[in-house]
C-alpha cells in the first residue's frame, strides 16, 4: 500500500519524500547510538569485574609463586620454567618503575595546574646582563602526562596478565598438563597468533602518530593554549568548556562573537562546497563516460587517454597553474581582452561569489577523469536487455537514463559517493593551492571567502598559533563528519537491502 | 519502414556529430592548461605573464637555470628530497597496508571488528588535528625539518588505507588458504607465497599511489619543514615561486619545474594505467 502510493508520487514529491525521512532519521539514529551508552557500560563492568575476580582467586588461591607475581611480575613464569616469558615481564616492569621513579610522577603531579612558573628572569653578574631560566612547560606537562598515563594503563594490563598466565600455568600443573615452552610461543606468532605479528607495526604506528595526537589535541580544546599563552615563555590553563561555548556563539568579548559568525560563515560553505564539488563532479563525469561508451563512437580510447592526463599530472601542478592562469593578471583575461570579448579583467579569484564558482568549476575540470574512469568500467556491466525493453517499451534515451543507468549507478557506487563528499568536506588541497581561502574579508576573522575549515584551521594553526580554537574546530568537524556519515552509511545499506538489480 | 530507419540514421549521425563537437571541446579544455604549461617553460621573455598565448622567444634556459642556479631555488635538491621521501614511502607503505589487509580479511580474532570500526572513526577527524601533535612529539625528539621525521609522518598511519587492499583480499577464494594449511604450511607461508602472488594488481595499484601521494603533499611537509628550505619537497618549492615577490621573475621557472615533475609521474602513470583502473573501481565500489 504505502509502495503503491511512494509510485504514484510526482518526482519533486518523491524526491521531498525522500529528504524527509532522511531528516526523521536524524534523532533515530543518534537515539540508537545512545541506546548503545548502557550497553558499553555494562560490557565494561562485567569486564572489569571479571579481572578483579581473576586476582582476587589468583591472590587466595594462587601458591607462593603466583601470590609472588602479584608484586613481581613474570616471577611465576620464571619459577615455572617459561624463562623468556617471564624475562620480558621482568623487564618491562623494571623499566615502567625506573620511568615512574625518575620522569613520568615530575610532569603527573603538576597536571593540575598545567605548571606554576614558567619562566624566571635572572640578573647573571659575570655576564652582566638578564638570563631567562625556564620551569614549568605546559605543552609537556600535558604531553608526559598523557605518556604516562598510557604508560600505567599498558602497565596495569601487563600485570594482570602476568598474574592470569601466572595463576593459569598453575593449575594446568596442578592437572599435569606441560605449559607452552618459549618455542611453542614463538611458533604460535606465525599460526594462531600470527595477526599480532603482523598487526604489531601498523597498530603501532596508529597509536603514536594518530591516536595519541587525537587524544591530546582533545585536551588542548579545553585549555587555553594559542599564542599569547605560549610554551615555553609562558603558561597556558584549563578553561573547561569556554572554548566551545566561544565558537558557538556563547561567548562575551567581541571578538568571540565574530568567532562564532566566522564558523558558522566557514562551515555553511564547506557544506556548501561538499555538495556541490561531489554531485557536480559526479553527474558529469558520469554523463561523459556515457557520451564516450556510446555505440558507433570513434577513437573511445583516445577521449579517455586524453582525460587521464589530467589525473597523471600532479595535482598541485594543475592547481598551482590554474590559480596563475585564472589571476586578475592572468592569462585567461589577457586573452579574452585581446579578443575583446571583455573590456576590463574578470575577478575570477578576486571576488568572493565569482571565486566560489570558480573553485567548483575547476574542481569539476580536476574531477571529472576520475568518476568517468570509475563510470566507465560501471555502464558496462548494466545488462543491454534492461535498455532493450525499455526501447520496446518506447521509453527514449532521457527515460532510460533517469529509470535505468541512474538509479544502477547510484546503486552501484553509493560508497564512492559518500568517501567523496567527505574526502570534499575536509579537501585542503583545492582551496589552499587554488586561492589560499582569498579573497580575504574583513567580517570574517582570520578567514577568507572560500577557505573551508580544515584550511581555516590551518591557518589558525599555522599562521596564528591559535591551537586551541584549532583543537575545538578540529572536534565540530569530526562531529560533523561522523554524523553525515553515519545518516549516509545508513541510508545506502537501506538500499541496498531492496537489491533492486540483484 | 524504409523511410524511418533512414530518418532515425540521421539523427543517430547528428547526435554522433554533436557528441564528436562536444568531446573535442572537453579534450582542448582539458589540455590547453598543458599545452600553455609547457609554452610557458620554453618562454624566454620575462615576467609573469603575457597578452600573448604564443611567446615570442622559445628557450630551453628556464631548464637549464632550473638545475644550474640553486642559490635561492635549489630545485635539484628538492626534487631528491621528494624522490627519496616517495621511494621510502613506497616501500613502507605497501607493507604496512598489505599486512593490515591481510590480517583483517584472512584472520579471525576478538580485536577485529574494533579495530576495524576505530579506524574508520579515525578517518573522521581531520588529518590536520593530529597534525600539530605529531609537530610536538617530532620537536621533542629532534625529527622536524628532517626528511627522516616526514617519512614516518606519511607512513605511520599507513593501517588506515586497507580498505581498497582488504577488499581485493576478499575476493581471492579461501579455499586455497585451506588446502594449502591442510598441506601444512602456516599462516606465514600462506600469505608470502599464496595471497602475494595473486594481489599482483593490487600491489602495483598500492605502489602507484603510494608512490605519487608525497609529490603533491603539502599540508604536513609545510609545517615539519618550516623555515628549512633545503628540506622542502616540490610542491612546497614550487609554490615558493609563485609567491608575490617571486612570481614575476620566475613564473616561466615554476612552470619547466612543474613540467619535470610531471614528466615522470605522467610516464608512470600511463603506463600503470590498468592497474590503476583496476585498483579504484574494484575497491571502492562494491555492488
Amino acid at each position: 500500500m504505502v509502495s503503491l502510493e511512494y509510485l504514484k508520487m510526482s518526482p519533486l514529491k518523491k524526491f521531498l519524500y525522500n529528504f524527509l525521512s532522511l531528516i526523521k532519521k536524524i534523532p533515530l539514529a543518534i537515539w540508537s547510538l545512545l541506546r548503545q551508552i548502557p550497553k558499553a557500560f555494562t560490557m565494561l563492568f562485567n569486564g572489569v569485574s571479571g579481572v578483579f575476580k581473576t586476582v582476587a582467586s589468583a591472590a587466595v588461591q594462587g601458591d607462593y609463586k603466583t601470590k609472588i607475581s602479584l608484586f613481581i611480575m613474570g616471577f611465576g613464569q620464571l619459577f615455572r620454567g617459561q624463562i623468556l616469558r617471564g624475562i620480558i615481564y621482568l623487564i618491562f616492569q623494571a623499566v615502567f618503575v625506573f620511568y615512574m621513579l625518575f620522569f613520568g610522577w615530575k610532569y603527573l603531579a603538576k597536571i593540575g595546574s598545567l605548571g606554576e612558573v614558567a619562566m624566571v628572569k635572572v640578573w647573571d653578574d659575570n655576564l652582566g646582563i638578564y638570563t631567562y631560566q625556564y620551569y614549568d612547560n605546559s605543552l609537556l606537562i600535558l604531553l608526559y602526562s598523557l605518556l604516562t598515563v598510557c604508560f600505567i594503563i599498558a602497565f596495569l594490563y601487563a600485570w594482570y596478565q602476568s598474574v592470569k598466565q601466572s595463576y593459569i600455568a598453575q593449575q594446568l600443573l596442578e592437572l599435569n598438563i606441560p605449559l607452552k615452552t618459549a618455542k611453542d610461543d614463538l611458533k604460535s606468532y606465525a599460526n594462531e597468533k600470527y595477526h599480532k605479528t603482523l598487526l604489531s607495526v601498523p597498530v603501532l604506528g596508529l597509536s603514536v602518530f594518530t591516536i595519541f595526537p587525537i587524544i591530546f589535541m582533545v585536551f588542548i580544546a579545553f585549555t587555553n593554549y594559542d599564542a599569547m599563552h605560549s610554551p615555553p615563555k609562558e603558561l597556558f590553563s584549563w578553561v573547561g568548556l569556554q572554548n566551545f561555548a566561544n565558537l558557538l556563539g556563547g561567548g562575551v568579548t567581541a571578538d568571540a562573537a565574530k568567532f562564532a559568525f566566522t564558523f558558522r560563515e566557514v562551515l555553511i560553505w564547506t557544506v556548501i562546497w561538499a555538495i556541490f564539488s561531489t554531485f557536480s563532479n559526479y553527474i558529469l563525469g558520469m554523463l561523459v563516460a556515457i557520451l564516450i561508451n556510446k555505440k558507433g563512437i570513434k577513437f573511445k580510447k583516445l577521449w579517455r587517454t586524453v582525460l587521464v592526463f589530467t589525473i597523471a599530472v600532479p595535482q598541485f601542478v594543475s592547481l598551482m597553474l590554474t590559480s596563475q592562469m585564472l589571476k586578475d593578471t592572468g592569462i585567461i583575461n589577457h586573452l579574452l581582452q585581446s579578443l575583446g570579448i571583455i573590456s576590463s579583467p574578470l575577478p575570477f579569484l578576486t571576488n568572493g561569489v565569482w571565486a566560489k564558482v570558480v573553485i567548483i568549476v575547476v574542481n569539476v575540470w580536476i574531477g571529472i577523469p576520475y568518476t568517468m574512469l570509475i563510470c566507465t568500467g560501471i555502464l558496462l556491466n548494466i545488462p543491454a536487455d534492461l535498455y532493450e525493453s525499455a526501447k520496446i517499451d518506447g521509453a527514449g534515451p532521457i527515460r532510460a537514463y533517469f529509470k535505468i543507468t541512474l538509479p544502477y549507478m547510484l546503486h552501484v557506487t553509493a560508497p564512492y559517493l559518500i568517501s567523496q563528499f567527505i574526502a570534499n568536506l575536509n579537501n585542503f588541497n583545492v582551496i589552499f593551492l587554488l586561492t589560499g581561502g582569498a579573497p580575504d574579508a574583513l567580517r570574517l576573522q582570520y578567514a577568507g571567502e572560500t577557505d573551508l575549515l580544515i584550511t581555516w584551521l590551518y591557518k589558525l594553526t599555522f599562521n596564528m598559533g591559535d591551537y586551541k580554537t584549532a583543537s575545538v574546530i578540529s572536534i565540530f568537524t569530526f562531529i560533523i563528519v561522523a554524523v553525515i556519515s553515519l545518516i549516509l552509511y545508513n541510508r545506502s545499506n537501506a538500499v541496498k537491502n531492496e537489491e533492486i538489480f540483484m | 519502414m524504409a523511410k524511418k530507419y533512414r530518418s532515425k540514421s540521421r539523427v543517430e549521425k547528428a547526435s554522433n556529430t554533436a557528441i564528436y563537437a562536444f568531446l573535442i571541446a572537453l579534450s582542448i579544455i582539458w589540455l590547453f592548461p598543458f599545452f600553455f604549461l609547457i609554452l610557458q617553460s620554453l618562454r624566454g621573455e620575462a615576467g609573469a605573464t603575457t597578452n600573448y598565448f604564443f611567446p615570442k622567444i622559445i628557450t630551453f634556459d628556464n631548464y637549464i637555470k632550473l638545475f644550474t642556479d640553486t642559490s635561492l631555488f635549489n630545485f635539484p635538491k628538492w626534487y631528491l628530497n621528494t624522490l627519496i621521501v616517495s621511494v621510502a614511502v613506497t616501500v613502507i607503505q605497501s607493507v604496512i597496508v598489505l599486512i593490515t589487509s591481510y590480517a583483517l580479511s584472512r584472520l579471525r580474532f576478538k580485536m577485529r571488528k574494533p579495530l576495524m570500526n576505530l579506524i574508520l572513526i579515525l578517518g573522521m577527524f581531520p588529518g590536520f588535528m593530529s597534525m600539530t601533535a605529531v609537530y610536538f612529539v617530532l620537536k621533542e625528539i629532534g625529527l622536524t625539518q628532517n626528511l627522516f621525521g616526514l617519512i614516518l609522518v606519511y607512513t605511520a598511519s599507513s593501517a588506515m588505507q586497507y580498505y581498497i587492499c582488504k577488499g581485493y583480499f576478499d575476493t581471492i577464494p579461501k579455499s586455497l588458504d585451506e588446502a594449502a594449511r591442510i598441506d601444512g604450511a602456516n599462516r606465514h607461508t600462506v600469505f608470502l607465497k599464496i595471497i602475494l602472488p595473486l594481489a599482483k594488481p593490487i600491489i602495483i595499484y598500492g605502489i602507484l599511489t603510494a608512490f605519487i601521494a608525497p609529490w603533491g603533499e603539502y599540508m604536513f611537509s609545510s609545517l615539519l619543514m618550516l623555515g628549512d628550505y633545503d628540506k622542502f619537497n616540490v610542491a612546497l618549492g614550487l609554490k615558493l615561486m609563485l609567491h608575490r615577490e617571486n612570481v614575476s621573475q620566475y613564473f616561466t621557472r615554476f612552470c619547466a619545474g612543474a613540467v619535470c615533475v610531471s614528466i615522470p609521474i605522467t610516464a608512470l602513470f600511463i603506463w600503470l594505467q590498468k592497474y590503476y583502473v583496476e585498483g579504484i573501481t574494484g575497491g571502492s565500489v562494491k555492488g
